[in-house]
C-alpha cells in the first residue's frame, strides 16, 4: 500500500505552481539560509564603530562617474556604513535574525494561546462567551495600542516586545480558530468519533486540530508578516531592540537623523523589512486560496 | 430597533467598563513602584509611605478601582508624573490634531479605495483586475513608519515640495493642508487597499444578486445599475470596514505623528513610556480605545439609517 501524500505535500506542490508564490517562497527560504549563517559570513562585527570610515557608500559608488565618490568606496563594505562606520551589510543580516526571530517567537506564542483559546471558545459552548467577550474587550485597543500599553507598563526590551506582539495577536487567531471549531464540529465524522467514545480532549486535540490546521497554517504565515512589521515600528520608536544591537526597525530610525548625506541608511533596512513581509503576506495569500478556498474575502 | 439600539449602548457601556479596568489592572504588573517613581530615587521610606497613601495606592485593589472609575467619570484621569499637569488638559490640547491626521487619512482612503474596489469588481479577472489587487498586497506590506520616512525624503527633503514635518494647522486650510498630505498619505495606504478588497468583494456580492439582473433584464443602463442600484448595498460591509479603519489609523497615527514629528497624542503616549510615565501612559491609550469603541457605536446607528433590515432585528 502506497502512502498517500500528505495535504502539506500537496498543498506545496500547489504553491510552488504559482509563479509569484514560488518566488516568494524561494526568496525566504534563501533569507532564512542566510540568517542561520551569519555569523559566520557577516564580514564585520555589527556594533563595531569606525570613526574614519563613516558614511562610506556602497558598491554603487564604484558606478559613479565622480572620481572622488569612486575613491569614498571602502573595500569590504558592500553596503557602505553608517553615522559611526558600522558596516551595515553586517547589521542588515545581524538585524534580520533579530527581526525574524522575534516574527517566528511571537506568531508561535500568539498561535500557540489563540489556538487553545478558540479550540475552547468553539468546542465548549459555556466557555465561548466568556472567552470571546475578552478577545472582543483586547480588540478595542486597535492597532499597536494594546502591544504599547504592555510595554509602557512593562518596560522596552526585546522580550517585552515579543510578549506584546504575541498577545495582541491572540484576538485574532482565537476569533478565527473558534469560527472553523463551530463549523468542524457540525460534521458527521466528529459526531462518528464521539459516538465511538473518543474523550472530548482527542476529539479537540487531534481530530478537530488536524482540520483546523489549513486555516492555521494560513493565518500564521500572515501573521509573520505583521509581526516583523510590528517588531521593527516597536525598534524604530525605540522600545522594541535597545541600541547598539541592530534591528532593521532601529536602523531606520538611526538613518532618519541623516537622510540627506546617506539616503541608503534607510532605504536598505526598508527594503529588507518589505520584502520580507511581501513575501509573507503573498504567501498567506496564496496558501489561503489553495488550502481553504472559503476564506477568501 | 429601539432593542437593537439599547442593546448596542448595553454592549459600548460593558465594554468602556471592561477597557477601563485592563487599563487600570495594567498598573500592577509594572517592575516599578510608581509610588517611589513619584517620590524621587532619594526618598526614605517614609516619605514614599507618604506618596503612596497620597496618591491611593495603599487602599485595596478594588477600591482603588473604584475611585479610578469614579474619577474617569468626572473626566479626571489624574496628573502626569513629569509635568504634574492635570492629564485631561495635555490630552485636550492634542486631541485635534490626532483625529486631524487620521480624517485627512481615511478621506484618502476612502475617495482613492473605495473606486478601486467598484473599478476592480467590474473588470473583474482582468489584467487591471489581478494588477491591482497584487498591488494591494503592496499596500499592506510597507511599515508605514517606512513609507512616511520614504515621502519625506523624496518630497521633502530632495524635492522640497512640502514640509518635513509638523502639524499646526487643520488640513482643510492651505498651510494644513501642505503639512497633511506627507503623513496622510503614509497612515492611509493599508486602508485604501483595504477599502479596495473589501469594496470589490462586496460590489461583486451585489452584482450577482436577483435584483440586479432584473434591472439589467428591464434595460436599465449599465452605469446606472451599477452606480444606483448596486452601490447602495455594496455600501454596507464598506460602513462597517470604515469603523474598523478609522481605529487602526487612530493606532497608526501614533506612529506616523512620531515619524513627522507631529505632536498629537501618539508623540505624547511614546514620550510617555520612553519618561515610564505610567499614568500618561494609562490615559492616553484609555483615550484612543474608548474614541474606537465610540466611533464603531456611531457605524452601529448609523446602520439603522441605511440598512433597514437591522430595525426589525
Amino acid at each position: 500500500m502506497t502512502k498517500r501524500p500528505s495535504f502539506l505535500a500537496k498543498a506545496t506542490e500547489k504553491l510552488l505552481k504559482n509563479k509569484l508564490a514560488a518566488l516568494c517562497f524561494v526568496l525566504l527560504v534563501l533569507e532564512v539560509l542566510l540568517l542561520l549563517i551569519t555569523p559566520w559570513i557577516a564580514p564585520h562585527d555589527p556594533e563595531a564603530t569606525n570613526a574614519a570610515i563613516k558614511f562610506a557608500p556602497g558598491f554603487w559608488a564604484k558606478f559613479s562617474s565622480d572620481p572622488a565618490v569612486r575613491a569614498s568606496y571602502v573595500p569590504g563594505y558592500l553596503l557602505g556604513t553608517d553615522n559611526l562606520g558600522r558596516d551595515t551589510l553586517s547589521r542588515l543580516l545581524w538585524g534580520g535574525r533579530v527581526s525574524l526571530a522575534v516574527g517566528v517567537v511571537s506568531t508561535a506564542m500568539g498561535l500557540f494561546l489563540g489556538v487553545i483559546l478558540g479550540m475552547l471558545a468553539g468546542y465548549y459552548p459555556k466557555l465561548d462567551n466568556p472567552i470571546m467577550r475578552f478577545m472582543d474587550l483586547l480588540f478595542t485597543f486597535p492597532g499597536v495600542l494594546l502591544a504599547m500599553l504592555i510595554i509602557g507598563m512593562l518596560g522596552s526590551s526585546t522580550f517585552n516586545a515579543t510578549l506584546a506582539i504575541s498577545i495582541w495577536s491572540v484576538p485574532s487567531f482565537a476569533r478565527m480558530v473558534r469560527g472553523k471549531v463551530l463549523q468542524i464540529k457540525q460534521e458527521d465524522y466528529i459526531l462518528a468519533i464521539r459516538s465511538l467514545g473518543a474523550t472530548d480532549f482527542r476529539i479537540i486535540f487531534f481530530h478537530v486540530l488536524k482540520n483546523a490546521l489549513p486555516l492555521i497554517i494560513v493565518i500564521a504565515t500572515m501573521r509573520m508578516a505583521s509581526s516583523i512589521i510590528s517588531i521593527s515600528t516597536l525598534s524604530y520608536l525605540g522600545m522594541g531592540v535597545p541600541a547598539p544591537a541592530p534591528e532593521w526597525g532601529s536602523m531606520i530610525a538611526t538613518g532618519k537623523g541623516f537622510m540627506w548625506e546617506a539616503p541608503e541608511l534607510i532605504i536598505i533596512p526598508g527594503v529588507a523589512v518589505m520584502i520580507t513581509v511581501i513575501c509573507f503576506n503573498i504567501l498567506g495569500d496564496k496558501l489561503r486560496d489553495i488550502l481553504d478556498p472559503s476564506l477568501r474575502d | 430597533m429601539k432593542r437593537y439600539i439599547a442593546k448596542r449602548l448595553a454592549m459600548v457601556v460593558l465594554l468602556l467598563f471592561g477597557m477601563s479596568f485592563i487599563v487600570f489592572a495594567s498598573l500592577y504588573i509594572t517592575p516599578r513602584d510608581p509610588a517611589q517613581m513619584v517620590a524621587g530615587a532619594a526618598a526614605t521610606e517614609a516619605e514614599i509611605a507618604n506618596v503612596r497613601a497620597s496618591l491611593g495606592l495603599d487602599k485595596p485593589f478594588l477600591v482603588q478601582y473604584g475611585i479610578y472609575l469614579k474619577n474617569l467619570l468626572t473626566l479626571d484621569l489624574g496628573t502626569s508624573y513629569a509635568t504634574r499637569q492635570p492629564i485631561i488638559d495635555e490630552i485636550a490640547v492634542r486631541l485635534p490634531i490626532t483625529i486631524n491626521l487620521a480624517t485627512a487619512a481615511i478621506l484618502i482612503a476612502v475617495l482613492v479605495g473605495i473606486p478601486l474596489g467598484i473599478l476592480t469588481a467590474l473588470k473583474r479577472d482582468t489584467w487591471l483586475d489581478n494588477l491591482l489587487t497584487t498591488t494591494s498586497l503592496f499596500a499592506i506590506s510597507i511599515p508605514n513608519f517606512w513609507l512616511g520616512t520614504m515621502l519625506m525624503l523624496i518630497f521633502a527633503v530632495k524635492l522640497k515640495w512640502l514640509p518635513t514635518g509638523g502639524m499646526t494647522d487643520f488640513f482643510w486650510t492651505p498651510t494644513g493642508f501642505r503639512q497633511a498630505i506627507l503623513p496622510a498619505l503614509a497612515l492611509s495606504t493599508s486602508t485604501i487597499a483595504s477599502f479596495m478588497r473589501i469594496g470589490r468583494s462586496a460590489m461583486l456580492d451585489v452584482l450577482q444578486s436577483d435584483y440586479i439582473r432584473t434591472a439589467k433584464a428591464k434595460g436599465i443602463p449599465q452605469k446606472k445599475v451599477v452606480f444606483v442600484h448596486a452601490l447602495r448595498n455594496a455600501m454596507i460591509p464598506l460602513l462597517t470596514q470604515f469603523g474598523t479603519s478609522f481605529g487602526g489609523l487612530l493606532g497608526g497615527a501614533i506612529i506616523t505623528e512620531q515619524v513627522f514629528v507631529i505632536n498629537g497624542l501618539g508623540t505624547y503616549l511614546i514620550n510617555a513610556i520612553n519618561t515610564v510615565n505610567y499614568p500618561v501612559v494609562q490615559s492616553t491609550v484609555l483615550v484612543i480605545a474608548t474614541m474606537f469603541v465610540l466611533i464603531n457605536l456611531a457605524v452601529d446607528l448609523i446602520y439603522c439609517l441605511v440598512d433597514p433590515r437591522v430595525k426589525y432585528e
